[in-house]
């Protein structure tokens, strides 16, 4: 089936061994947390620079113009020179603002992604912690930054701070409903909340493939869902509410704002990597059913390339949908979820369980 | 209307929130102040406070000739210039009784079309972005860029041209202006589709400006409001049909209305308004006369003493220049009934009951210019 | 039932807008072709301005240093802001008189605003627009130039 590839479970396993050879058991445990927490550090900082880049080339793009070409051969390094900026600003201490939650809340939403990241399938045999409730951990931590958003609007001390942060929290709230019961459809399909299951399930098609006309609807739902849910694209009235104020981080300069910056192109990472996992396949390559000799070749293309290039299709994705349409209203924004959203969801779900029952998928 | 009492000071109530939406606007209208009184989300009053912009136009005006002060109103709407500097013109050359050439007419007539034109798709832009639709801005001005070229080759700036001088023009179009000006045309008849493919038709969009900020015909006549707001209202109050000057009585042109009332009505007057314009340029552009640029004035131009007035359609409705003359070189009092000004005291009408997001909604459809309120 | 129907195509009526939009800038984004922005500072060398490009007042020399200014001042008097100084002196020509000639053009470009009403009203065609914009200094007293460049005379019509 998915004999020919490449397991990593064999690079990391001589790895494991090797430090076996050097170190007692516990202090292996301790050295290998220590190397996969750097590791993952440095995918976060690295995919923060090169999302933020995406982005503004991409809308260049769609926009008619060229983007950030001067720092660096097409300006690759522009987010580094940002970042510096950023670093070296003063960090403007707010008078009367509760100073504990004034500093905690960039790190509660840094905290929430991190966790996230940390069960995601990267490719065969890549993943840092696999829970048999896969999905309902990433859902459960990932809704845990609404709490880091209300203490920073909250902690503000400042009015339009808590307008913004009301709103995004009720928005993200409620979109969650809609994230989940898209998920769960996939689960149902499988049969397992395992994300090594789920992706293992998909070893003859992609699930919006093989479960037709539901899946696709519950793609296309957690596709707006998600969006909201990150505060991007026509769902971000709280923060790009330039408009009237900045939103909740209004009051963040310097590292802390850096923080919240990065941790939304990191939630949009974490989206996307979710979305694909579940609905298109992971690091599974593009298998049609029984065609063996169809499948062998599409075995070649190593499975972390196929992750790496589902998660930017749906990035791109979002950055389309963002670049193209007029924000919503906070009012719309609510109507569209409990209206709209959230019934289609509901009878999708009813009517995925009985074509289980009955078979009718692929 | 008589139970409506401006007021110019707010007194908030217990859970009212009074902002202020500052001189600096994150969104391009210019350096306006609006103060509003917030109940929750909702806008219970709204009152803008005018004049940070005031740079004493009409009181220079008195100091030079007639001229010398074209420059000056450039800069009061600097989105239809050519227009302002025509206003002043008609008013000269009625008070001299001279006889311009057509020559002269047709090249007004079409540079005031493009004019309208170029303003129009600044305001699409503008209004797209205030409402967070970040891509229609840069195309709003791709296009915009091909009318500035036709501007620049002709007159040497884009922007603010002090072109029209009393009695004619202040020298002759560039020879290739003919040329360029129906290439425009031809790019620009494919392009506007666009811009109801990627706004108009959007449902979002249309959520957004539906049933937002409804003016009556009343309210519209009562605020003195002029120019496409009021025509999204059924208001029909076209200079260039009522009192005609240039070539536009010799043009066929639609005056467009709309019954809506509200803020999309506002919005496709505008984009009906630019396709009448690319009509009524199409008509006169092969059709110029040969002849002279200008009509034979004195170098020093003196009004007999007296009162004139005149008004035209600038892009945002209907400039009145009012001359007080007593025999000098220099008038005695001019005095400019501006569109903006009208426009903009109609906005706490509007807005009251709706949210915030729907303010700058209905700013953005009002397409205000905020040096031509406070001049 | 008719509600449940006007739910259904409202969606698909929403859904086709928002395609017909995401074509758009699909488009724009997948061909490179439509970019307009033009490189600034490296295009220097071949970028060149319309002919009328008011960038700023010039009184044009030619190769024998000679200009066609006369001193008269019109131009100072037609200027609305007063960005034009006209210095002038009394020198004895050919035959002996005392005339008056052009000491120093002095114009201030940070107030000019680019009227032409010098440049049109100049009785000998001696004042122009030039095409060069960059114009930004760091000290303000560069921004007042005197244009009648030095040891320059008035060009003399063969009569």
């Amino acid at each position: 089936m998915s004999s020919n590839i490449y397991d990593f479970s064999t690079l990391t396993g001589s790895i494991h061994t090797w430090l076996s050879g050097m170190m007692s058991s516990g202090w292996v445990n301790f050295t290998e947390l220590v190397l996969v927490g750097l590791a993952f550090l440095l995918m976060y900082a690295l995919l923060g620079l090169f999302l933020v880049y995406a982005e503004r080339k991409v809308c260049a793009f769609m926009q008619n113009r060229v983007g950030p070409n001067r720092v660096g051969k097409w300006g690759i390094f522009q987010t580094i020179a940002d970042l510096i900026k950023l670093l070296m600003k003063e960090l403007i201490p707010i008078r009367k603002s509760d100073p504990l939650l004034f500093n905690l809340a960039p790190f509660i939403v840094i905290i929430c992604s991190f966790l996230a990241l940390a069960a995601l399938p990267y490719a065969k045999g890549l993943q840092a912690i696999d829970f048999n409730i896969g999905v309902f951990y990433v859902m459960a931590v990932s809704s845990l930054s609404v709490v880091g958003i209300l203490i920073a609007g909250w902690s503000s001390n400042s009015k339009y701070s808590l307008i913004g942060a009301m709103r995004s929290g009720a928005q993200i709230v409620s979109y969650e409903l809609s994230v989940g019961l898209s998920l769960l459809a996939i689960v149902v399909f499988s049969g397992t909340m395992q994300l090594s299951g789920i992706v293992e399930s998909q070893a003859n098609g992609w699930w919006i493939f093989k479960g037709h006309i539901p899946a696709f609807i519950s793609f296309i739902v957690f596709l707006i869902a998600s969006t909201a849910e990150i505060n991007r694209g026509p769902f971000d009235l709280a923060e790009a509410e330039s408009e009237l104020t900045a939103g909740f981080h209004t009051e963040y300069s310097g590292i802390k704002f850096a923080f919240f910056f990065l941790a939304e192109y990191m939630n949009m990472f974490i989206v996307a990597a979710l979305g694909a996992t579940v609905f298109l396949g992971g690091w599974m390559p593009f298998h049609v059913g029984n065609w063996v000799g169809f499948n062998q070749i599409m075995d070649y293309i190593p499975s972390l390339v196929w992750f790496i290039v589902k998660t930017f299709f749906i990035i791109y994705l979002i950055m389309w949908i963002k670049w193209t349409f007029p924000r919503l209203r906070i009012d719309q924004l609510l109507t569209l979820e409990w209206k709209y959203l959230l019934p289609i969801s509901l009878v999708n779900i009813v009517f995925i369980a009985f074509i289980v029952l009955m078979g009718w998928h692929f | 209307m008589s139970e409506e009492i401006i007021k110019d000071v707010i007194v908030g109530e217990n859970e009212d929130y009074i902002i202020n939406m500052g001189p600096q606007h994150p969104s391009t209208h210019g350096v306006l102040r609006f103060e509003v009184c917030l109940k929750g989300e909702t806008v219970k009053y709204l009152i803008p406070h005018i004049g940070y912009i005031h740079r004493g136009i009409e009181k220079m005006c008195e100091a030079n000739t007639y001229q010398q002060l074209i420059h000056l109103t450039d800069r009061m709407d600097y989105l239809s210039a050519h227009m302002n500097n025509e206003a002043v013109c008609l008013v000269v050359e009625d008070a001299l009784q001279v006889e311009i050439p057509e020559r002269v007419k047709y090249i007004r007539t079409i540079l005031d079309e493009l004019n309208r034109i170029a303003s129009h798709q600044l305001w699409w832009c503008a209004f797209g972005m205030d409402l967070g639709a970040l891509t229609s801005f840069f195309y709003g001005l791709r296009d915009r860029e091909h009318i500035l070229d036709i501007f620049e080759e002709s007159f040497g700036s884009r922007l603010l041209h002090s072109f029209v001088m009393p009695g004619g023009l202040m020298h002759d179009v560039h020879p290739n202006f003919q040329k360029r000006t129906k290439e425009f045309i031809k790019y620009f008849r494919k392009k506007l589709p666009e811009y109801d493919q990627l706004l108009t038709g959007n449902i979002i969009f249309q959520n957004r400006v539906k049933g937002i900020g409804f003016m009556s015909k009343k309210t519209a006549i009562g605020y003195g409001v002029t120019g496409p707001s009021a025509r999204g209202s059924n208001y029909s109050c076209d200079i260039r049909k009522i009192a005609p000057y240039g070539m536009y009585d010799k043009v066929q042109f639609n005056e467009i209305l709309e019954t809506g009332g509200d803020t999309f009505a506002r919005y496709k007057v505008r984009i009906a308004e630019m396709w009448e314009s690319m009509n009524i340029i199409e008509q006169l552009i092969d059709n110029i006369p040969e002849g002279d640029f200008t009509a034979k004035m004195k170098p020093i131009i003196k009004l007999p003493a007296g009162e004139y007035f005149r008004r035209v359609e600038t892009a945002r409705g209907e400039l009145a220049v009012y001359v007080v003359s007593d025999g000098n070189k220099t008038p005695f009092r001019m005095k400019f009934r501006t569109p903006n000004f009208s426009n903009l005291f109609v906005i706490n009408s509007l807005a009251s009951g709706h949210k915030i997001a729907d303010l700058i909604a209905i700013s953005g459809s009002l397409d205000l210019v905020i040096p031509d309120i406070d001049r | 039932m008719n509600s449940i129907i006007e739910y259904f195509t409202d969606i698909f009526k929403g859904i086709s807008s928002l395609c017909a939009g995401l074509r758009i800038t699909g488009k724009y984004f997948i061909s490179p072709g439509s970019i307009v922005t033009q490189q600034y500072p490296e295009n220097r060398a071949t970028l060149k301005m319309e002919e009328r490009f008011k960038g700023e007042i010039i009184m044009p020399h030619d190769e024998n240093n000679l200009h066609a200014c006369t001193g008269c001042g019109i131009c100072e008097m037609n200027c609305p802001n007063g960005s034009i100084e006209i210095i002038t002196d009394r020198v004895a020509n050919a035959e002996g008189k005392l005339e008056r000639v052009i000491d120093k053009h002095i114009y201030h470009l940070s107030m000019c605003t680019f009227c032409g009403l010098c440049v049109k009203t100049c009785p000998s065609d001696a004042l122009a627009f030039g095409q060069k914009f960059e114009h930004a200094v760091f000290d303000r007293n560069h921004l007042t130039k005197v244009l009648n460049q030095p040891g320059s005379k008035l060009r003399k019509e063969a009569k």
